[in-house]
């Protein structure tokens, strides 16, 4: 232990903190831009300077590790003029536009202007070059007011793995962005939006697409259907100042009627599809490979996860065919809405306008990738980030609050536990072992309160192995079987397990991979700041949703039982194949 | 140009570059496990075809499994590396505070003006590339402009076209 005092009061902290650490455990808040917990501590924005008695210069309590007996003051005028400088500069080649800008109101460098109590601009810098960069579906980002944290370089490389963007150039001319500041469509990005997850300021969003969603509202001749996913509920109120983790599930389903949507339904509802489909070709692949003999791909990976599948096309194309076919619930409710819901109405599928909110910028790609036309049409028209719809609710003049709760529409708008689950690290899993265990062996899945905790939780690579026992007379094959699972979230541990499966150091049946760390509950979309303690909130209040209802199994949903009666027929069936089903082309990385 | 003079201009020859891509190609083979060969092999490759283009840049990044916007960081960030051709001559203009002061940077303009690039660019005809130079000694008769050996002093913006007259096709004449 180490003791130091800060502003004259005596403290112990653990040794190898920074001065920073040691500040907040004091108390005491201290302002930082680069600085992002656990990820990055960089030193280089100065924001967050400290003196320590005896160092000449002030100092960055970010990179200032604690030392026996040092004094540190985080409040004298020296220090508070120069954060103010400091930010000053930044602001002053900062070509913002507050007014106007997408971050407004949600912007670090404002609240920093703010908190320090800058009331003039002293300064006037050369701005940055505006570059518009509207190469991609689901990102934009404008040059002139990026502020060179690096926090999407650290975030795109060490947490990713993908390295899209890096410093360019250097001095003065120094930016941040892709190969030779071009567009992001010249290097390999599989738009996972955590760069704009992490950008402090405007430079990096989400493509805005709440005007369009806006024009098929006051469109007559569409019918407007939107589905939520599961990470949205437990993260939506946040827009509206509440704390992390506050489940307004019913709130959000009044919204969107409020807001003018014809049909409010779940894609809890396609998650539950989803694990029939799945959980089934996880079953066949396992039948082909232990009774038949054939030669099948596995481990079977999840596909739920856009960033995922454009990481596997781009760095890993000979491992597509261990990707499930299923497509992901958001695409399996597009094509439902538009031939099975859409035959119920009467109407063909162009009369359809399905929203979808993902708490992700890649779902954005996902719906506009060729392939996801099933009906005909574009299954999916448009994706809406949380983030958007917070905005649009914002607009449509409604107190978030104050809503009373209800309920999503019939018939696709019922989902089970298992289904509020996808939201989370693990989740996907634990719900196709609900479904897939009690199928085999005709019992419950021998696990407390039905969590498979071993793969729950915020490490990177979780492990599990599952002795099946008991077996009914169809899946008998199976009997004694260890089935040898993981659950990995973010790319970069994606790709240590896929090295470790390529050199057989690692073999596994059935794989779970989410490309956000946290899991969807901590998207590319989801409001901003998401630090390891909001994922902890999001990630139990989702497991209270889970636990809170009496449906908690996927093969439970009746409705999903329905729609394969009236319509599909049995998962992996002709339509379902159809449907619910995709294929993933190689791309070639750059 | 005639025949025997394509080899002094890499890059415009299609059977040259072919042959250049297969020494690059066994130049990575070479350092594709090295973890700090990403520099060595920029060096090399801007030997071999001058400077950097493009398409070798992301040749290099696949060949030695790196992100093509790491590569481009590290050429951005050392001036030695050069991602443009190299013309015929190069014009180089000193805006050491000498020159600066007596008109160093209205000689550069009419040179962008006149050559119709920027600096560090080359003229699409590969005849002229524009750089800017610290003080190359020649303070006494400034504004001063260098092109490839030879040193103009006094020269004047309006007569820019009379100082590059005598390197139009000079070798080819
Ligand atoms: S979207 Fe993801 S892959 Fe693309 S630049 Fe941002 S962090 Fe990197
Ligand atoms: S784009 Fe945003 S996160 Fe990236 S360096 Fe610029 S300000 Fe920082
Ligand atoms: S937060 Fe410490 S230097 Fe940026």
């Amino acid at each position: 232990m180490i003791n130091l005092t800060i502003d004259n009061s005596p403290i112990e902290v653990a040794e190898g903190l920074s001065v920073l650490e040691a500040c907040k455990q004091a108390g005491i808040k201290i302002p930082t831009l680069c600085y992002l917990e656990k990820i990055q501590a960089i030193g280089a924005c100065r924001v967050c300077l400290v003196e320590i008695e005896g160092v000449h210069d002030l100092v960055a309590s970010c990179v200032m590790p604690v030392s026996e007996g040092m004094k540190v003051s985080t409040n004298n005028r020296r220090v508070r003029e120069a954060r103010k400088v400091v930010v000053e500069l930044l602001l002053s080649e900062h070509d913002g536009d507050c007014q106007t800008c997408d971050r407004n109101e949600d912007c670090e460098l404002q609240n920093l202007a703010h908190d320090l109590g800058i009331k003039e601009l002293r300064y006037e810098g050369e701005k940055a070059l505006r570059c518009k960069d509207n190469s991609m579906v689901g990102l934009v980002r404008d040059s002139a007011k990026c502020i060179s944290c690096r926090r999407c370089v650290t975030v795109c490389t060490a947490i990713q793995s993908v390295s899209a963007l890096f410093p360019q150039s250097r001095g003065f001319k120094t930016t941040i962005g892709p190969a030779f500041a071009q567009n992001l469509d010249t290097v390999t990005c599989v738009q996972c939006g955590q760069c704009a997850a992490v950008c402090p300021v405007g430079a990096i969003s989400e493509r805005d697409q709440t005007d369009e969603v806006w024009a098929a509202l006051d469109d007559p001749t569409k019918t407007v259907v939107v589905q939520t996913a599961p990470a949205i509920r437990a993260a939506l109120g946040e827009c509206f100042g509440m704390e992390p983790g506050t489940l307004v599930t019913g709130k959000m389903t009044t919204a969107l009627r409020r807001m003018g949507f014809d049909a409010v339904f779940d894609t809890n509802f396609s998650a539950d599809l989803t694990i029939m489909e799945e959980g089934t070709e996880l079953l066949t692949r396992l039948k082909k490979a232990l009774v038949d003999k054939e030669d099948v791909a596995l481990p079977m990976f999840t596909s739920c996860s856009p960033g995922w599948i454009q990481f596997m096309e781009y760095f890993y194309p000979d491992m597509l065919p261990n990707l499930s076919t299923c497509k992901s619930p958001q695409q399996m409710m597009g094509a439902m809405v538009k031939t099975y819901y859409a035959q119920k109405l009467g109407k063909k599928p162009e009369e359809m306008f399905m929203v979808s909110v993902m708490p992700c910028t890649a779902k954005k790609f996902e719906a506009a990738r060729a392939e996801m036309n099933s009906s005909g049409v574009q299954d999916v028209d448009v994706v809406l980030t949380t983030r958007e719809l917070g905005k649009m609710i914002t607009q449509a003049g409604i107190d978030f609050q104050a809503l009373e709760d209800s309920e999503m529409d019939a018939p696709l708008g019922l989902g089970s536990g298992a289904a509020d689950i996808f939201a989370n690290t693990g989740g996907v899993m634990e719900a196709a072992l609900r479904t897939a265990y009690e199928l085999v062996t005709g019992r419950e899945l021998p696990f407390d309160n039905l969590h498979v905790t071993p793969v729950a939780g915020l490490d990177g690579i979780k492990e599990a192995e599952i002795t099946i026992e008991g077996t009914v007379p169809a899946w008998s094959f199976l009997e004694g079987v260890t089935a040898k699972i993981a659950v990995v979230h973010t790319l970069g541990n994606a790709r240590k397990l896929i090295e470790r499966i390529r050199a057989g150091e690692a073999s596994y049946h059935f794989v779970e991979v989410m490309t956000c760390p946290g899991g969807c509950i901590g998207g590319g979309g989801q409001p901003r700041i998401t630090t390891d303690e909001v994922r902890k909130k999001r990630i139990a209040a989702i497991y209270a949703e889970d636990e809170g209802k009496t449906l908690r199994k996927s093969h439970e949903n009746e409705a999903v039982a329905k729609l394969y009666e009236d319509f599909l027929g049995a998962p992996l069936g002709h339509l379902s194949h159809e449907l619910l089903h995709t294929k993933y082309t190689e791309k070639e990385r750059v | 140009m005639s025949d025997g003079l394509k080899t002094t201009c890499a890059g415009c020859s299609d059977v040259d570059e072919q042959e250049l891509m297969t020494r690059l190609d066994e130049v990575l083979e070479e350092y594709k496990d090295n973890s700090g060969g990403l520099i060595p092999v920029l060096q090399i490759a801007q030997g071999l075809f001058g400077y950097l283009p493009e398409n070798v840049l992301r040749h290099i990044a696949t060949g030695l499994n790196k992100p093509y916007s790491e590569v481009a960081g590290v050429v951005g960030f050392y001036s030695f590396f050069s991602t443009q051709p190299r013309g015929k001559n190069v014009v180089r203009v000193c805006l050491g505070t000498a020159c600066y002061v007596r008109g160093g940077k209205q000689v550069l303009d009419s040179l962008k003006k006149e050559l119709g690039i920027d600096v560090g660019e080359t003229t699409a005809d590969k005849n002229f590339s524009l750089e800017v130079a610290r003080c190359f000694g020649a303070c006494g008769l400034a504004p001063a402009i260098m092109i490839n050996d030879d040193v103009h002093q006094r020269v004047k913006p309006a007569r820019i076209k009379q100082v590059l007259a005598p390197y139009y096709e000079k070798e080819d004449a």
